[in-house]
Parts: C-alpha cells; structure tokens; sequence
C-alpha cells in the first residue's frame, strides 16, 4: 500500500494527467492512494512518495523551478527528501529539483533553442534505483519529452561523480537501446534523462511517463517507471 | 435618467467633438449623426469612443451579419446558436456539451508576430472556459506570404513560438492546424486560432446580466493601456501607418490565463456566477454592453475601481483597454465572499466594480464622476449597432479562371512533379512546426501516436472523443468563392470522417480584404453561399466563428479569400479512430471516389506550371457525401486498416504520406481512362485512399459492389519498400522521406 502525492503548483499542467496513470498503476480497489498536494501548505499528509508533476509552476518567466523551490510545500518535500522521502520530478518538476539542489545537474535551454515536444526513446543506465529496477538493461523504451529547458548540464567532475555514484538512471538512446549523439534531442550531457541524488531516494527526469501509460494512447512503455515507483518504493 | 449636461462637460477633449474626431475614431458620418439621434446630444469623447469600437467592424458585424444571417444554424445538437454565446455549444451525449470556436489575430500578428499569435491563443481558451467548458484542445490555421523572404521567416517563427510558448505554458495540447504559404499573405498573414472544451450541460455558465443590485466584479490581471483601440485596428486596411499602433497590440501571459482558466471554472461551480464574459476585443465597453442588453438590464461602473497598471489611466483608456486575462463577472449578491475566496486562492485580483441597475444604460463614473452615460442595447450587434447592406460584383479575373484550357498542359515528367509536390512547403511535414507545440498535455490525444486526418481527443471519463480539423485552400476559394469554399466544407467534413469520427458542427473564420470593395464584397457573399450549401449537405450547423475583413495592405490588393472551416466531429466510441498510416506490406489499396480529368487550382498547375488563374476543383456535394457514407461505414464494419483523403497534391502526395510512417512502399495502377497527371496530381474532391488487410478483402469489395453507390477502384498494394511504383515502374521511393520532413527546419529552423 503507498500513499503518493502529486503537488500542484499554480502553473502545473501535468498533475492530472500524473495522477490518472498513477491511479491506473497504484488503483485505490488495492488500498493505493493518491492524493494532491497544494503549493501554498505545509502539510504532506503522510505521503510515501511525492511527485512533482510538469507544467510552468509559476510561470517560470525567470528560469524554469527558479521560482517554485521557495514555495511553502517545497520547503516539506526538502525536509522530506533530507530525511530520505522517495520524490520524483518530471520534466518542470525535475527543473524545480535541480534548483533546489535535490539533485544534481541544471537543465538549460535545449541546444535547438526550441521547445520540443517527441516520442523520444530511454534506455536504463542501471536497474540498481526504484525508479528504473523495472527496466530490462539495454531495452529502449518509448517515452515522449515535451520541454524547452531540457538540456542537463554538469562539469566535468559532476559527471564523473555521477557516474561512480551510479545516479545516471536514464539515458537517451536510439530505437534499439544504443545511446547515440542523433538520438540526444536536447543536448544533455552524456545523453541525460534522468539522474538520482547520491542517495538515491530523489529523482528527476524529463521524458513524461505519465503520457506513457496508456494502451488507449498506443503507449505503455511509462509504466517502466511508475510500476518501478511502486514496487521499488517498499511500501 | 439623463445625465446629458454632466457628461458633456466632463473632459478637456469634449471641447469641440465633430464629425472630424469621429472620423478620426474610424466612424462614418451616417454612424455619427446616429450616435448623436440615440444620445439626443453630442457625445463626449469617452463615449465616442465607446461607439468607435463597438461599432468597429470586428465588434458589430455590421458589414457582414446581413450574410451570416443566412447561414444554416439549427441541428438537434445545438445549446447556443450562433452569436448567442461567446462560443458555439454542441451536445455530445451522457450529459456533455462540446464549446468550440475559432478567431482571427491577424493584424496583430503581422506587426508583433509574437505577442500577436500569443493573445489569438489566450483570446480564444477564454472565450471556450467563460463558458464553464474546461478546454481539451487546440488547433491554428496560419498563413504567410513568400517563404524564401527573411520578413516571411521572422513572422513564421515568431508565431510559431507565440502559439507554442502561450498554449504550452497554459496546458491544453495543440493537434493540428494548417499553414500555407502564397505571395497574397506577403503583407498581411493570416493567423487564426481554434480550441475546443468540455462543459457539463447544467453547468453552462452564459454572458448576461441581471438582478439589480447584483455586484459587478473584473477578474485577473490588472489593466493597461495596451491594445486600446486595438478592436478599431483590426477593422482597416495594414498600412504604412500600422506600425505606430503598435500599442494596439496586446501583451499575454500564459500563467495569469491557466490561474484565471482554473479560478473561473471553480467560480462557476459554485453556482453563484449570474454571468460571465471574458475581455476580449474593446475590453470592458464590450463586456459590460453586449451583457447588459443580453440580459436587458443596466450597469452601474466606477472605473476608479479597475485595478491597473499604470497610474492616469483616463476613463477611455480604461474602457477601451485590451489588456490580456481579465473577465468580467456579475455575482448573485449574498455570494461575494465564496467567489472573492475563489479567487484570493489563485493570487487573482477580483475588484467590485459596479451594480447591476434596471436602467438598460450604462453609467461610468471616475472618481464619482458621470463620465459616459449610454444605452446598452444601442451598442451591441442585434441591438442598435448598424447594419450595411454592401453593394458586390464579379470581379474581372473569374473571366480567366473560366478561360483556362486543361487540354493545352502537355503531360509532364511525373517524378520530377513527384518530387516538386513533396517538397513543396505547403504540402511537405509540418513537423517543424507540431514538435514545437506541446501536443500531448492532457494525455487524451489519440492522434500522437497514430496520427489521422483530424485531431482526436478523448473526452476524459467517457468513451467518446472529439474530431477536430481547420481546413480552407485559399487558392481554390479565389478561383470559385462558392465552390471553394463547400469545398473548405466537404474536405473539414472527409477529414473528420476518416479519422472515424461523424461531422456535427462548424465554426468559420471569414479573412477577407476591404468590404468596401464590391469584388472583394463578392467573394464574401459568394464564399457564405457556398458554406450554406454545404454545411445543409452535411448536416452540420455554424455555431459561430470570426469574419475578418480588411486582410490587404493598401498597395498589394487583397489577400486570398480565406474562410477558415473549424469542424467539429464526434466519435461515440473512441475505439474507432482510424490513422492515416498503411500497416504492413500486402495490404490493398483502394481508391473511393471519383477519378476525373480535373487539375484545376493543384499545387501542381499553380506552383509546377506556373498558371495562377485556373477553375476550381471537381466537386459534386452528392457523390462527396455517398463517399464519406461508405468511409464510415468500413471504418465502423472494420473494413480498413487506414484512411487518407486526396488533398493537396492529389493522389501521389497522399500515398505516400500513407507509406511513410512506417517507411513502406505501394504499387500502384493508373486508370487509362484519365489523365495520368490528373489521376497523380489533380485535387479533384471526394476521394479517400483506404488499405485493407487481405483476410478483409472478399468482405470489402462485396460491401462496395453490393451495398456502396460510389465510383471505387483498386488500386494496388503496400509493400515493404522503398519504392513507390505507378504502372510498374518506380517513380520515387522512401528516400523522399527525409526531404519531405525538413523542408520546413531548412527553411525556418
């Protein structure tokens, strides 16, 4: 049984829809919850994991999560994920984890300087995260992005870290799992997607897998990381 | 109540108001001694201007309702009739009503392509959630002038982006558009903007005002003095002189709109919301008029009240102001706290700024001062706002259109058109253009991963979805207003039909040049004909829309004329939706629909041959209707693997559009009964490239030879590529692929 909840900014647009595929991976008939959590309180209703959904939190005119890291709810999901809380960011809540330094790396304006919305594909860089340990190594997995501040940057000495901390979780790859340059749409370092913190407990990544978890919509490849969530959360 | 001697007297400008200030506001002599009978005095400036722009052309029809008038607008489907309602109203079933419309931000967008395409989009998702409907997608119909020109790039990707970066932001995905390119838009592009939402049909929130004493509130951000006059602006000819009304030109934000968008849906929930309107085109002398008169009553409004954005705003300024994310709503009295909670909740201001009253007048006070005393009703469309019946006549160039000869154009080399079609900029991937909007939010577009000739979109919680195209060819509208247009009609109708859906409504978006000149008056009468025809043929009502006139610049004529169809379509069982796409090799194509000799007004006589002035393409409404009849009883008998109708470019265009996606080939026969160009090449109507697997074959063709009364024809098969064979031989192949896909980036990326 997990409690999981989804925090709405003032500028989310992705809660629904991240909400709708955790209720279908976490159904309630299984004594799941999932709950939303407002931006202005300061209450996570004994969550097991929070999730911060995509969108343009507060409008993000300055860089994108700049604004929302000061939020009163993110000054719990902090305290949260310090004492080792599961959270999860996708796409504008990955930027808002970046900003408030819960993970690693800044995403910065795609290479093309457009906002890009694809299918684009993912493959596992390790199994060892909850986020990924549903993922058979080396497949790829079909997950749309949909940003224009997308590109995760980190030194040269970050990247390294990364990497000997094993937090790289997901790649971008082409259609058979290589991770190839062509097959980097924004530019990301190392062909980034989604990155842990040291400890493992936080993660952001950019691809969407809620807009991935429907066979009505022709994709199911998200489940790949909410049914992970689930079942790698422990709860 | 009169107020004649405080309001005359009350701003240094009324010194000397004549005809020359109101001609100066844009007014003709005839309007100005009407404001003056209706008043029984002169007016002051203030209310000049509140004539001014609510007589402009963009608020009061006023040279175009005689014509629309006459538009087919009654289907067992319709909530609100057209111009009843900010936007059109359709019943979908279970309980649901569809909110659907289009509108033009052309002038805008031809001086700030950024902002002016950015508003268009926040313009028309108010008019859709004003209505309680929470929208659930988005659609835009562009046009530019000359491709190759760096003033042409400039605008395509200022508003592209403007489109991407407001829609985005604010949620809702956008599925699908138009965007052609031709010399006519050179000057003045055409940009308009469509979204479609949900509403519950008892939670219908409407645009009136009543109950005296009932408070008046604006809602969301505070006003400015942009896009004042900005609805004068939009009701005359681009000129040298536009680029210094560029303070007509609105400014938008995307955040204020998503928390308005969620403030106002939660507002009208509470049931306490008597009505709302959003500030769109003359700001808040639009709203608190066309209101009033709807629900026959009076407003009492302290301007003094508005917040605003800059300090000695005067009282014009502050009616007239088209500042971005405001609405206007009037509050069941008792209820002020749970709505001003509503709002408080989402950071929005939400200021009193008026009572309703019995008076039928609207009374602006500044600082407790009368400074525009007018009746509501005398304002508005159907009220008292004028109405011209414009003189028209057939403009010269049709003589031409009539004279071109097909049998003089020798066939010509059939790859080389092949490859001049598919990397044509009006006919290669818009891919350039769809990845920079976010289609996908709200995670119901069924189109992302299996795209189909219109947009379709799940209606959350039900099984249903919606269809939803724009379609116009301004070329062939320019050759036949008439029949262009039905064809704009048929082809929106074909599009939605394919994708499995049945049409149900229309919205229109009429962009014509100056109707002050009879030729271009003639193609809006002859356009609206044709739409008439048509839209009875199919069955489906206009709900409503935009006319935009003035589409010209004063030394290069007249754009195209261009009357945007935005077709609603319905599929009851979502599990119907059929993708454009060939499957697998061995399965065969058909070709529904008639064959003719007709290469008229094609991409390829226009742009490969180079004859600008030729007839409009074969049309018969009846056989087009029998086709989209047979379409949609194959797709729900689940005949057909894929649906595709001949559009742009004629058959070969959409062959291979069908193979590309998952880079297979066909193989094809012509029929020797017609031309080969014609067949290949020619936009002749009514025609859709069906595949069907061979399990499903015998079945297929026994309910075509039994039961469909169509012209049909088989005509070859998917293969697994890479060529694409006519008559045995390979004209081109799959390698085209990667040049149809970036004609658009190498032009504008």
């Amino acid at each position: 049984m997990a409690k999981f909840g989804v925090v709405v900014f003032p500028g989310s647009n992705c809660d629904e829809d991240m909400v709708l595929a955790l209720r279908s991976v976490a159904p309630e008939a299984e004594g799941h919850q999932v709950i939303k959590l407002w931006h202005k309180d300061h209450d996570l209703q004994g969550v097991d994991v929070v999730i911060l959904p995509g969108g343009f939190s507060y409008g993000d005119y300055l860089r994108s999560g700049a604004i929302a890291r000061f939020s009163p709810i993110m000054t719990e999901v902090i305290n949260f994920a310090n004492k080792g809380g599961h959270v999860m960011g996708v796409c504008n809540g990955f930027q808002i984890l970046a900003e408030a330094g819960l993970v690693p790396g800044a995403l910065l304006h795609n290479t093309g300087r457009s906002f890009i919305c694809r299918n684009v594909n993912v493959t596992a860089t390790t199994t060892n995260s909850p986020f990924s340990a549903e993922a058979v190594p080396g497949q790829a997995y079909t997950i749309p992005i949909a940003h224009g501040e997308g590109r995760f940057f980190i030194n040269a000495d970050g990247l390294k870290s990364l990497q000997d901390n094993d937090q790289i979780i997901y790649q971008y790859c082409d259609a058979t799992g290589q991770v190839t340059d062509d097959a980097n749409p924004n530019g990301s370092v190392y062909n980034i997607a989604g990155v842990s913190n040291k400890a493992g407990n936080v993660f952001g990544m950019m691809p969407h897998p809620e807009r991935a978890a429907s066979a009505l919509l022709g994709n199911t490849d998200g489940f790949v990381v909410l049914k992970g969530l689930l079942m790698g959360v422990g709860v | 109540m009169s107020s004649s001697s405080a309001t005359t007297n009350n701003q240094s400008s009324n010194a000397a108001i004549t005809f020359r200030t109101a001609q100066k506001l844009g007014l003709l002599e005839e309007e100005f001694e009407r404001i003056k009978e209706i008043l029984g005095r002169v007016p002051n400036f203030t209310e000049l201007s509140i004539f001014s722009v609510m007589w402009s052309e963009h608020c009061s029809y006023k040279n175009s309702i005689v014509w629309l008038k006459t538009l087919p607008k009654d289907s067992p489907r319709m909530l609100a009739k057209a111009g009843e309602e900010n936007a059109g109203l359709v019943d979908i079933g279970g309980g649901l009503a569809c909110s659907f419309k289009i509108e033009s931000h052309n002038h805008p967008s031809a001086l700030e392509p950024y902002q002016g395409a950015a508003t268009g989009v926040g313009g028309i998702n108010r008019d859709i959630f004003t209505m309680g409907a929470r929208p659930i997608a988005q659609l835009n119909s562009l046009r530019f002038g000359n491709p190759d020109l760096e003033r042409t790039k400039w605008l395509v990707r200022g508003v592209v982006k403007g489109i991407g970066d407001y829609g985005n932001a604010f949620g809702v995905p956008t599925v699908g558009g138009e965007l052609y390119f031709d010399d006519c838009y050179q000057v003045n592009p055409l940009v308009n903007a469509f979204s479609a939402g949900i509403v519950e049909v008892d939670k219908v929130a409407r645009a009136t005002s009543y109950g005296v004493g009932n408070p008046v509130y604006i809602v969301g951000s505070a006003t400015g003095k942009d896009g004042i006059h900005g609805a004068t602006f939009a009701s005359e000819d681009i000129g040298a002189h536009s680029a210094a009304k560029l303070p007509a030109v609105q400014v938008g934000d995307p955040f204020q709109e998503k928390l308005l968008l969620e403030a106002t849906l939660e507002a009208i929930a509470t049931g306490y919301v008597i009505g709302i309107q959003d500030m769109g085109a003359a700001g808040i002398i639009c709203s608190t008029s066309e209101m009033s008169a709807k629900g026959e009553h009076g407003m009492t409004i302290w301007l003094d009240k508005v917040p605003t954005r800059q300090a000695d705003m005067l009282p014009w300024e502050i009616l007239l102001s088209e500042s971005q994310e405001r609405m206007l709503v009037v509050i069941d009295k008792g209820h002020e706290q749970e709505i001003k909670a509503i709002f408080d909740k989402w950071d929005l201001n939400c200021a009193l700024i008026g009572e309703v009253t019995n008076t039928e007048r609207l009374h602006f006070y500044m600082h407790g001062e009368l400074v525009a005393d007018v009746p509501a009703d005398d304002l508005v469309l159907g009220g008292g706002a004028p109405v011209y019946h414009r003189e028209y006549k057939e403009p010269a160039y049709t003589a031409e259109v009539a004279a071109f000869n097909p049998s003089k154009v020798p066939q010509p080399d059939y790859a080389s058109v092949a490859n001049h079609l598919l990397t044509h900029p009006n006919i290669a991937s818009r891919r350039w253009v769809a990845r920079q909007y976010d289609s996908m939010v709200g995670t119901g577009t069924l189109t992302t991963n299996k795209p189909s000739d219109a947009g379709v979109v799940m209606v959350k919680g039900t099984n249903k979805a919606i269809a939803i195209c724009v379609d116009c060819n301004g070329r062939y509208v320019h050759a036949n207003p008439e029949k262009g247009t039905a064809i704009a009609v048929a082809e929106a109708a074909r599009n939605v039909v394919c994708s499995g859906g049945t049409p149900i409504a229309i919205t229109n978006n009429l962009n014509f040049g100056n109707p002050y000149n009879p030729e271009v008056y003639w193609q809006f009468v002859s356009a609206i004909k044709g739409m008439t025809t048509a839209c009875l043929k199919f069955g489906t009502p206009v709900t409503g829309g935009n006319v935009s006139f003035y589409n010209q610049s004063n030394d290069g004529g007249a754009v195209f004329p261009t009357p945007t169809i935005g077709m609603l379509g319905l599929l009851d069982n979502a599990a119907n939706h059929t993708g454009l796409a060939f499957a697998q090799p061995d399965d065969l194509i058909y070709l529904l629909g008639p064959s003719t000799d007709d290469i008229g007004s094609s991409q390829y006589v226009y742009s490969y041959l180079g004859i600008k002035l030729s007839t409009a393409p074969y049309l018969d409404l009846d056989i087009e209707w029998n086709v989209q009849q047979v379409v949609s009883n194959s797709i729900k008998s689940g005949y057909i693997q894929s649906a595709h109708d001949v559009s742009d470019g004629g058959l070969l265009v959409t062959l291979a559009e069908s193979a590309m996606p998952k880079d297979l080939g066909f193989s094809i026969q012509t029929n020797p009964d017609v031309r080969k160009d014609a067949f290949l090449f020619g936009e002749g109507q009514s025609r859709v490239v069906v595949s069907v697997s061979p399990g499903q074959k015998a079945e297929f063709e026994r309910y075509l030879v039994q039961e469909a009364n169509i012209p049909w024809a088989k005509l070859g098969v998917v293969t697994k590529g890479p060529a694409y064979v006519v008559d045995g031989q390979e004209l081109i192949n799959n390698s085209i692929k990667d040049a149809y896909d970036t004609v658009l980036e190498k032009l504008f990326g």
